[in-house]
């Protein structure tokens, strides 16, 4: 174990390094850049590969045709790069390519203030690319979460055969903290597994029978004798194009079931102090540093607050959210935009309980604005 | 005979599982092409193991689904970024990319000036049609002049992009244009291009009679392969011809030829580089 002073973006970089990532495709873009550059001289002291493509489009590319040929792959971007990554998340999402895409939000609209935090592209990263598909996000509150979610998004890009966005922030990005690396060898490190048919037999895109536990077909790279077809068309279990509406509705099917018989693997989150409590505060990534402050100064003025940490952002923890604030009168939810992943909590609870501490301004929600609305509903009670 | 044993090679190389007829109209050129690819490949005795084939999106990208490689049916305008990240990992692979002239110098004229002054071990092929087949007939960065297209009913105002001279400009290994008439050069220089080191192009120029020939009443598809025939020249017979004439024809021949050293190979020696550092 080393202890290190190290920023959000290199422990990003150092947590892909760690994952077993190898490719790295990026275009700088603050306040990103950092792990572009950490992994421009990192990479190839591993045997890895690293390329300053023209611009994000390309780069996401390249990171998914990486993949193809057997390489855990990384870029790394904002908000006005993630907008131009999009198609080409979908065509991963489609052709089920594992990849993990960073995501350091900045305040936006467009060019908005580039060196501010924000939450801004949460639904983004949910809904970004046209078309229904599952999508898997991770958000991190800490320099050394952003390590370990770096490991955890390669783990479930691969276990999953899906696209993987790590919705970190500018706030977590450029926060230098001093923190403790693992040791390498002791990390779960997800191996893409072999297929064990022989290529006339092997389905890329193969829909098992209903009811078995299997529901991700294993990917071969290119060049190891399998020689199959991609296409962001809808295609058969071969990958061949196809306007069959029995062949296209089991594929889309398949791809949803994957990630939503998962969830116990997949949902991620911190819990504490819900049995006795009255208000339950719901946050994720940087906005949830502030969040913990203000919930134990509220404890500490006799609040009984509960707080649900969520690190996975997408799929949304449903059945956590609804199970901890089922019986609680009030849920606050603070968020550096100007109210997103909210929606999804007041789907699930209802709008009635829900109390909103947004900002999108580039300056940080401060724990006194959270104590504030937590006291607030107290006492509309 | 030659006839006959090119279609036995033609059969080796095509994907039997794969639910033909292709998408292709009767006539165009881009079988040919594809044909010539096929005849390359077998020619130069690369195993089908170590061949992929990347496309983008329109007609020329529905190339890869009928040949037995490891084939990759992009985005559009992206297949040479894609391109680039598998060659990247597995650069004993010969990644040849297909791709129209819509797809490779409209959407993708960015991905395909880099990808040349890169200079990485890609082959590109432009199926020239200068139109957008798949959508219509719409104008593209190849269509001369004065025609009309779907989208210039009035006749079109902007300048042709001349594929071969822009790659050759942004520092190809080697760059040459053909015809789908010109079937066995055409042959010749993909064969160059596969095996040559380095970024490569090869602009194969064909016609789109379903959609250009039909607005401008230029004929059937034999009428359009004739006319390859008519306003094509050799780099050699261009050389003393005006400007416009030479605008006004189709120059064959190598327009570059260089060895300058491949990126995947010059990488190579960045990763020697940074071990004997950290080291």
């Amino acid at each position: 174990m080393t202890v290190k002073l190290m920023q959000g973006d290199e422990a990003c970089a150092e947590g892909a390094i760690a994952a077993g990532c190898r490719f790295f495709a990026g275009y700088p873009i603050t306040p990103a850049t950092e792990i572009a550059e950490t992994l421009s001289r990192r990479l190839p002291q591993v045997g890895g590969k690293f390329i300053q493509m023209e611009d994000e489009i390309a780069s996401i590319a390249a990171v998914i045709g990486a993949s193809v040929g057997g390489a855990k792959a990384l870029t790394a971007t904002s908000g006005p790069g993630f907008s131009l990554m999009q198609e080409n998340i979908g065509y991963a999402a489609m052709t089920e390519i594992p990849c993990v895409i960073v995501d350091v939000q900045r305040l936006g609209p467009s060019t908005g203030r580039p060196t501010s935090p924000s939450q801004g592209d949460v639904m983004q990263a949910r809904w970004g690319t046209h078309g229904d598909h599952p999508i898997i996000a991770l958000s991190p509150s800490s320099v050394r979460e952003a390590f370990d979610l770096t490991v955890q998004a390669f783990n479930f890009a691969e276990r999953y055969r899906t696209p993987v966005i790590l919705l970190m922030d500018e706030l977590i990005g450029h926060m230098r903290e001093r923190i403790e690396l693992p040791d390498p060898a002791t990390l779960d490190q997800e191996q893409r597994p072999d297929t064990r048919v022989p290529p006339e037999w092997y389905k890329p895109f193969e829909n098992f029978p209903e009811g078995s536990n299997v529901n991700v077909p294993p990917l071969v790279p290119f060049g190891e004798g399998y020689r199959y077809h991609l296409t962001g068309l809808h295609h058969d279990e071969r990958g061949y194009p196809t306007n069959r509406v029995d062949e296209i509705q089991p594929w889309l099917e398949r791809i949803f079931r994957k990630i939503d018989r998962a969830l116990s693997d997949i949902l991620l989150y911190d819990i504490e102090g819900v049995e006795d409590a009255e208000t339950l505060v719901i946050a994720y990534g940087g906005a949830a540093r502030a969040a913990r402050h203000a919930v134990k100064r509220a404890r500490e003025r006799g609040r009984r607050v509960g707080f649900l940490r969520l690190k996975t952002i997408w799929p949304f923890a449903e059945e956590v959210v609804e199970h901890a604030a089922s019986r609680l009168h009030h849920v606050v939810v603070p968020e550096l935009n100007r109210g997103q992943l909210v929606l999804e909590v007041e789907r699930v609870i209802g709008r009635h309980k829900v109390r909103r501490v947004t900002r999108a301004d580039g300056e940080m929600i401060k724990p006194a604005e959270i104590v504030a609305a937590i006291e607030d509903l107290e006492r509309a009670v | 005979m030659k006839q006959q044993s090119e279609s036995r090679v033609h059969e080796r190389y095509l994907r039997h599982s794969k639910k033909f007829p292709n998408v292709w109209c009767a006539g165009c050129g881009i079988g040919i092409v594809l044909g010539t690819i096929i005849r390359a490949v077998d020619d130069l005795g690369l195993e089908k193991n170590e061949v992929a084939m990347i496309s983008g999106i329109g007609c020329t990208g529905r190339m890869p689904v009928y040949v037995d490689f490891n084939t990759m049916h992009t985005t559009h305008g992206r297949a040479l970024a894609f391109a680039t990240g598998l060659k990247m990992v597995k650069p004993e692979m010969k990644v040849i990319v297909v791709m129209g002239d819509g797809d490779a110098l409209a959407i993708g004229g960015n991905h395909f000036i880099h990808a040349a002054r890169r200079n990485i071990g890609l082959a590109a092929i432009v199926v020239n049609n200068a139109a957008y087949g798949m959508t219509g007939g719409q104008h593209s960065p190849t269509t001369p002049q004065d025609i009309k297209t779907a989208t210039t009913p009035y006749g079109h105002i902007e300048q042709q992009f001349p594929i071969a001279e822009l790659a050759a400009t942004a520092g190809a290994s080697f760059v040459a244009r053909s015809t789908v008439y010109h079937v066995r050069e055409l042959e010749s220089y993909i064969a160059q291009a596969i095996s040559k080191e380095g970024f490569t192009l090869v602009e194969a120029v064909s016609y789109c009679h379903t959609t250009l020939g039909r607005i401008n009443r230029w004929g059937t598809a034999p009428d359009m392969m004739r006319r390859l025939k008519d306003q094509s020249v050799t780099l050699k017979q261009a050389e003393g011809m005006s400007s416009e004439e030479r605008e006004s024809r189709i120059v064959r021949g190598i327009f570059a030829e260089r060895d300058i050293p491949e990126y995947t190979k010059r990488y190579d020696q960045i990763i020697a580089e940074a071990q004997k550092e950290a080291s």
